[in-house]
């Protein structure tokens, strides 16, 4: 089981994600049966200062499956999300295929 | 807002993976946070719906605000309707507004002068983000004037607007760092923003408001192509009614704060 805390971003009110990355990662988390939070979107809860989103990205080591850390980091700090850079892993949904993001979330390699 | 918890801990019965993955995707296309979860506890102090298959003796909390959804007594199909419902509690928002990077940002302000829909404001000295929902759908323009390449839209297409990292290649590409007043042959950005900043502080009675909103339609116009700026937001630039009021509030802000 991983001990880091998993968090997949749906991007839900965009296309800019491929659909067919979303879905696999998505249906390979389901099958592993671990742990998880999934949102819909990272995006709107920034824009809505949700509380939720430092709780997800404060309390111990993340594995975060969404877009760009810039954006990531951007996006938290504009809801008061103390980032720290050891705690928290961005895999690029944009850019990694949906194989290399689930490696990513379920093993302790790092990808960047 | 309502989330979800999939709770497959203690006194309750595993999930197929289908069923798991309809319920995880109806929650998420709905607009709804869910969590796959063993815990018996539930971390959170707002509504929480707890699905699964759970025994009688369910180990489950049931604090006031967990609700309980047995999938042994409701179908599927019932369960996503009730997700459906709960979604309705959703904030209304727009997906697309800036994101500042301040690891980039020199708080030069630029953005703020340049937006003319007040997006962005100043909060303890500092750019921000003030008014999200103002901002234009699609339209990217300030993130291209930004000097420092330190806006970002992370629904756009392209970096390193969308927060890729920001390289020589991806700035010529997507034009960034565009100079506004050698775009526009002069110092007309210029005397926009003097004559913007000047009637913001004493409010000059020799404004000629009509003038400096043709002025500035001119200017965008001319900035369109350069900057990718959608004609809905041209369309949109305020006419004389909206200056007027801007300006009588600003007024009354000023008066308010002991100006002149």
């Amino acid at each position: 089981m991983a001990e880091h805390k998993i968090v997949y971003c749906n991007c839900t009110y965009a296309r800019i994600i491929e659909k067919d990355v979303k879905q696999a990662v998505l249906q390979a988390l389901s099958e592993t049966g671990v742990a998880f939070t999934a949102v819909p979107d990272l995006c709107e809860m920034a824009a809505q200062k949700d509380p939720e989103l430092a709780r997800l990205m404060s309390t111990g080591p993340v594995k975060l499956a969404a877009c760009y850390k810039r954006a990531v980091k951007g996006l938290c700090h504009s809801s008061g999300v103390t980032w720290n850079d050891d705690d928290i892993e961005v895999i690029n949904m944009r850019e990694t295929d949906a194989e290399g993001v689930v490696k990513a979330l379920l093993n302790t390699e790092a990808l960047s | 807002m309502t989330h979800i918890v999939l709770y497959e801990g203690p006194g309750a019965q595993s999930m197929q993976v289908d069923e798991r993955l309809s319920l995880m995707s109806a929650c998420l296309e709905s607009g709804v946070r869910v969590e796959a979860s063993n815990e018996t506890e539930v971390d959170s102090d707002g509504p929480v719906c707890v699905i699964g298959y759970l025994d009688q003796d369910s180990a489950h909390s049931e604090k006031d605000n967990v609700q309980l959804f047995n999938l042994h007594e409701l179908e599927q199909e019932e369960i996503i309707k009730a997700i459906e419902e709960k979604a309705q509690e959703r904030k209304p928002w727009k997906p697309w507004f800036p994101v500042i990077d301040f690891d980039r940002c020199t708080n030069c302000m630029q953005c703020l002068t340049f937006c003319l829909f007040n997006v962005y404001g100043v909060e303890n000295e500092t750019i921000t983000v003030a008014n999200p929902n103002n901002c234009k759908t699609d339209c990217p323009a300030c993130s291209r004037v930004c000097p420092e390449v330190a806006i970002m839209f992370p629904k756009y297409k392209a970096g390193p607007i969308n927060g890729d990292e920001v390289n020589e290649q991806s700035l010529e590409r997507e034009k960034m760092k565009v100079d506004i007043s050698s775009l526009l042959g002069g110092d007309i950005y210029s005397a926009l923003r003097t004559r913007s900043t000047e009637s913001r502080t004493r409010f000059a009675k020799e404004r000629d408001d009509e003038r400096a909103l043709k002025e500035r339609q001119r200017c965008y116009k001319k900035l369109k192509e350069a900057l990718d700026i959608p004609d809905s937001v041209l369309a949109s630039l305020p006419d004389q009614d909206m200056i007027d009021m801007k300006r009588r509030a600003a007024m009354d802000d000023n008066q308010a704060e002991g100006g002149v």
